[in-house]
């Protein structure tokens, strides 16, 4: 039998390998044993946690969510989410990598505002340039501006991460084109990052050339959760498969699928 | 003295070790980092990191996110 694509067509990000393409979120679960289940069946290896407060003198005790992700299955992707300043971006991605014993991979956001929380581009800029140097591999978090990727690019970071529309809204690719120009422009890993609401969402983006897809309100709000997990890990290696396949080029009119000649009637 | 523990004031003895008050607060053993004022404090460096008044600490965790 011949490989399938994950055997061979891997996704390497910052020199590390995964054979998934779906990089998924760990918020806004009903709880520990649904995030587990719905993560299992997304097939990621790539699993995003934030960093927050611990409760003090709150149930000790309480499970964490990094005793549900095993180190030795999922590469840990802390996040930025919920920062608005460069100061906080960098304290908090310096926190997550003594949180994560010296691990150098993070999610960098910086938000604008908390109506659309679209990036703050310039402060994420700054906040890429300033992480880089302290070693750190970043994954941006940008607006789809093909220039703007290409700064994050240049800048050092490892994965431009353009979102497809708001942070979940579940509204998909706003803006095709722009995705493809990103592509287009620079040679690290691009990937959609929010937006995404359903599985064909995951499938244009991977359609159109991205190496991956990272969401979690699109899964985490399905009303059944494991089952869209699943069915966005299919769309994905769709999307993917239909990408390396090439597709046909579209054409305004019919051309027969069965043969012109040899008619009996 | 008197310090801040994730934006709540706390009172502590004087020069007290973080070692020491992240056990008294039941979170030795468990996965969080600690900023003392804004700066990262390296596990490695909790038992010699000695507090004083005024003090802003901040332990934070992993939680689920996107």
């Amino acid at each position: 039998m011949s490989q399938t694509p994950a055997q061979f067509d891997r996704l390497t990000i910052a020199g590390q390998e995964y054979g998934s393409r779906l990089l998924v979120g760990t918020g806004k679960y009903k709880d520990l044993a649904e995030t587990t289940r719905a993560i299992e069946a997304s097939g990621a290896q790539i699993v995003t946690v934030a960093v927050r407060r611990t409760n003090i003198g709150q149930t000790p005790g309480e499970p964490n969510i990094l005793d549900v992700l095993p180190p030795e299955r999922y590469t840990i992707l802390p996040n930025t989410a919920g920062c608005y300043d460069v100061d906080t971006a960098v304290r908090t991605c310096r926190l997550a990598r003594e949180l994560l014993d010296g691990h150098n991979l993070v999610k960098l956001e910086v938000l604008g505002d908390d109506k659309t929380l679209l990036p703050d581009v310039v402060a994420t800029l700054a906040a890429a340039e300033i992480l880089v140097k302290d070693g750190f591999d970043v994954m941006v978090y940008t607006n789809d501006d093909p220039i703007m990727a290409k700064r994050l690019e240049e800048l050092g970071c490892v994965a431009v991460m353009p979102l497809a529309a708001p942070i979940g809204s579940g509204l998909g690719i706003r803006n095709r084109l722009n995705i493809l120009t990103i592509i287009e422009n620079v040679k690290v890993p691009v990937l959609v990052d929010a937006g995404v609401g359903t599985a064909s969402d995951a499938a244009v983006a991977m359609e159109l050339g991205c190496a991956g897809v990272l969401m979690n309100t699109a899964i985490a709000a399905a009303r059944n959760p494991v089952l869209m997990a699943g069915a966005m890990r299919k769309a994905i290696e769709a999307g993917r498969e239909a990408y390396l396949a090439g597709r046909m080029a579209p054409k305004r009119f019919a051309s027969a699928s069965s043969p012109l000649t040899g008619l009996f009637f | 003295m008197h310090i801040e523990i994730n934006g709540e004031s706390a009172e502590v003895e004087k020069a007290i070790p973080l070692a020491a008050l992240i056990a008294t607060l039941s979170l030795a053993d468990t996965r969080i980092a600690v900023e003392v004022n804004g700066e990262l404090v390296p596990r490695s460096r909790f038992d010699q990191h000695l507090l004083g008044p005024g003090d802003r600490v901040e332990i934070i965790q992993a939680v689920g996110g996107g």
